[in-house]
């Protein structure tokens, strides 16, 4: 049994990466055009740029995952041709990705070794563990080699990934959104590592980030992608947070301010009552949650994805069983059936809205009368559709919402995901006497401009009224629009404040479980 | 009968025997199907291999004069059908039961067509490998005596669990079925490794229908695996997806076969068709205690029957 001996943990000086005119078209449509980017060796650089600006096109040309239609990437000045991620890795890059790729299922170990590239036919454990754990100790994070991936927290699991593209030798590495799963404090600690050992020399890391408080406080230099194009780059102690946002969006785009009318008779809408649910493994996933949401007032619950919020919406909008406790709504027992959705005037936007919320293959319009084909005008004499009310409250509800649609017959799998969620939005917000609105990571995944509508609608209708849980893995988001935040962590609500009063040093802890 | 002489202590002894007997088409075919599922693709067309598994085997036994040609046979027709399941069942969109469905027709229907002429002649079988050297009661020594398969098959189930902890192929199968975009990021091929799986895997229910039809019974019929082939998979299920305890369950349920037969060999005549159904009974139990709405199961692949996008 022959085990190959891995080579030993050098650590050299990373290479210089630099991509010169860099253009690549799918189709028509030129996703990057004539880009040019320079990562010198040891230097933390930033890539910022609205969703859709070309980012991820960019750093997936330079892993070899796309073939650039034109022009070149060059390691250490000399240009090199990129196929494909074991090419990439040969030449001392590794990407971390925006979604983990370990196994769940595997050790630590298992997947250390699993992602080696000339990893041994036959392993030879012991020999293994003795070399992972000699890595371990003269890397920058410690985790247990014998832990399987599923019981990491996220924070853990993301450090694994930059583990392995050390644990690969990689020497530059490119980051995609590495903190958006992590609580504030874990994204300090895992970026201020890095920043360790890029100030040292060992490493040079490219970053694609949203997060402007990220960039000021870690990079060095910054890059700014704007439509496919290079739209700024500067270094990040000559730029102030506004020339950043500028080069971003282009013309000065201000969020649209945030304005709360303090509601005069605010009564409690809905009221949870030691209310407990089950992951779909049977172990407890919400822990007697009790909390009131009272009308014109929006409630954020905040947490770090995986901490009980997703059951605890899904028992809300009725997809999932409570295990025991009582759901007020109005003073009256809630058990989320339609009736009583209809009777209270509960509605919901859930994350995943397309999985979630819409019957991806049925048309935009019957996906918007989802809430209301049996009622009149839509449904005559109870059950017989009329298809023309249904058309035309659509094309209303598409224009006062501005839903980018080819047109209302078109299939809601079929748009993106910013106007899937536009569609969703207008069938739960065109309601006149909405009571109730329950919101779950509405803004996932969307650019600059949806999130500001969407939070703009949010606001509007807490201003009529209406009362708002809004559950969130944005910290940010929640601070701006709630009146009160609750901090789930483990499935219990760990942390009650009034959102003027609330440190955003204490949230992060308790978020964090301590 | 082999307990004639030894009254009711032949009753527990018929049992033994008939699992040393019986089990080897189970432990052979669930272990096949344990790698297939590892993968993260169900191939319940295995009850299909099977029968075409023990047909060729019986054919090229009687042909030849050479079982043992006849098993080698009988595992490339398991080859040839498990490139057609994997093949289809990963096709964009293309739900793997369905397609495993299609297939248990197949196999048995070009099984059954193909092994018409050898209906009647009778074909050499394995050799036996005897326990009851020691003993002088010719009962004992018919009852202890076992099919070579089925100890390759008491041998493969360790060594597929030491290959799934330690080799890299191992983990790599492991990884394709319990993350297929994990390991689409380490640039695997997800239809390579799912394909050799499938094929590797009806390899072994290939062999697992030459043990039917040249050790036990020891014929070929169209009625001879009476759904062996589909119980192996829900033994999979049962045996958690590990290798070993595939071999714990294949015992149980060639255990539960032998007990109509068992009793009936001491005079038991009554519920004598309740007692030869005890390992569909024992199937369905099964199903109902692992299946439950509210919890997933433990083991299970992660992307399990999962149709690519």
């Amino acid at each position: 049994m022959k085990t190959a001996v891995a080579a030993p943990q050098i650590k050299t000086a990373p290479p210089e990466l630099e991509v010169i005119n860099l253009t690549k078209r799918f189709g028509t449509f030129t996703a990057l055009d004539q880009v040019s980017i320079k990562v010198t060796p040891g230097s933390f650089h930033a890539l910022l740029g609205e969703n859709g600006a070309g980012k991820s096109t960019l750093v997936k040309c330079i892993m070899g995952f796309y073939t650039p239609t034109s022009g070149k990437v060059l390691v250490d000045k000399l240009c090199r041709d990129i196929d494909s991620p074991k090419d990439a890795h040969h030449f001392g890059l590794g990407m971390v990705y925006q979604h983990f790729t370990s196994v769940p299922a595997m050790t630590v170990a298992e997947n250390l070794v699993l992602s080696r590239y000339d990893s041994p036919q036959w392993i030879n454990w012991k020999a293994e563990y003795d070399r992972l754990d000699a890595f371990m100790a003269t890397s920058p994070f410690q985790i247990d080699l014998r832990t399987p991936i599923s019981q990491l927290a996220a924070g853990q699991k993301q450090k694994l990934e930059i583990l392995k593209q050390l644990y690969l030798n990689s020497r530059v590495l490119i980051l995609d959104e590495p903190t958006s799963v992590l609580t504030p404090d874990e994204a300090d600690e895992v970026l201020g590592l890095l920043r360790e050992e890029v100030t040292a020399g060992h490493l040079s890391v490219l970053m694609i980030s949203h997060k402007f408080r990220e960039v000021m406080a870690f990079t060095d230099e910054v890059t700014v992608l704007r439509k496919g194009k290079l739209a700024g780059h500067g270094y990040v102690r000559d730029l102030t947070v506004d020339d950043m946002a500028h080069m971003m969006l282009g013309e000065k785009t201000e969020a649209t301010p945030v304005e709360k009318v303090a509601i005069a008779d605010s009564r409690p809408v809905l009221e949870l009552k030691d209310l407990c649910a089950d992951r779909d493994n049977g172990l407890p996933a919400v822990c007697s949650a009790s909390l009131i949401v009272k009308s014109g007032e929006i409630v954020g619950i905040a947490g770090v994805s995986g901490n009980g919020q997703r059951e605890l919406v899904e028992v809300l909008a009725g997809q999932r069983p409570r295990h025991s406790g009582d759901i007020l709504v109005n003073g009256e027992p809630y058990q989320s059936t339609r009736k009583e959705m209809a009777r209270h005037q509960v509605y919901t936007l859930p994350e995943e809205p397309l999985r979630n919320a819409c019957v991806p293959h049925m048309s935009v319009a019957e996906n918007m009368a989802l809430r209301t084909f049996d009622c009149p005008p839509q449904a005559r004499r109870g059950w017989l559709l009329s298809l023309s009310s249904i058309r035309r409250m659509a094309e209303g509800l598409v224009q006062v919402f501005s839903v980018k649609t080819p047109s209302v017959d078109t299939p809601v799998g079929h748009l993106s995901g910013g106007n899937v969620q536009r569609t969703v939005l207008a069938r739960e917000l065109s309601s006149k006497d909405i009571n109730l609105l329950i919101a779950a990571n509405p803004c996932f995944g969307l650019d600059f401009s949806a999130v500001d509508y969407i939070h703009s609608q949010i606001l509007a209708a807490r201003n009529r009224g209406v009362a708002v849980l809004l559950v969130s893995e944005d910290l940010d988001e929640l601070l701006k629009l709630s009146d009160r935040i609750f901090v789930i962590s483990g499935g219990e609500l760990v942390y009650e404040s009034p959102t003027a009063a609330a440190d955003i040093k204490t949230l992060g802890h308790k978020m964090a479980g301590h | 009968m082999a307990s004639e002489a030894l009254g009711w202590w032949g009753v527990p002894l018929a049992i033994i025997a008939g699992t040393l007997r019986g089990s080897a088409p189970f432990l052979l075919v669930s272990l096949g199907e344990c790698l297939t599922e590892k993968s993260g693709k169900i191939n319940l067309g295995l009850e299909g291999t099977l029968l075409m598994g023990a047909m060729s085997a019986y054919a090229v036994s009687y042909l030849t004069g050479s079982p043992w040609l006849g098993v080698i046979v009988a595992g490339v027709a398991g080859m040839f059908l498990g490139l057609i399941h994997g093949w289809l069942a990963q096709q964009p969109r293309v739900n793997d039961v369905a397609v495993g469905i299609a297939m248990i027709i197949f196999g048995s229907g070009l099984a059954f067509f193909l092994g018409k002429p050898f209906i009647q002649p009778s074909a050499p079988q394995l050799p036996t490998l005897s326990l009851a050297g020691w003993t002088q009661i010719p009962q004992l020594e018919s009852a202890l005596s076992i099919s070579p398969l089925f100890i390759l098959g008491v041998a493969i189930a360790p060594l597929m669990q030491w290959f799934f902890r330690s080799s890299r192929w191992g983990l790599l199968i492991r990884a394709v079925g319990d993350s297929p975009d994990a390991a689409k990021a380490m640039g695997i091929s997800i239809f390579k490794v799912r394909m050799a799986s499938i094929v590797a895997g009806s390899f072994l229910a290939g062999i697992g229908g030459a043990s039917l039809s040249l050790f036990y019974p020891g014929s070929w019929s169209e009625r001879i695996s009476s759904g062996q082939g589909l119980m192996a998979v829900a033994l999979v299920i049962f045996a958690r997806w590990n290798p070993v305890q595939c071999l714990y369950a294949s015992l149980l349920f060639g255990g539960a076969q032998a007990i109509g037969p068992a009793l009936q060999s001491v005079g038991i005549d009554a519920y004598y068709y309740l007692f030869n159904a005890s390992p569909y009974i024992l199937t369905l139990l099964i199903m109902v205690i692992t299946c439950s709405p509210k919890r997933t199961l433990t083991g299970a692949p992660g992307s399990l029957g999962q149709a690519q996008e």
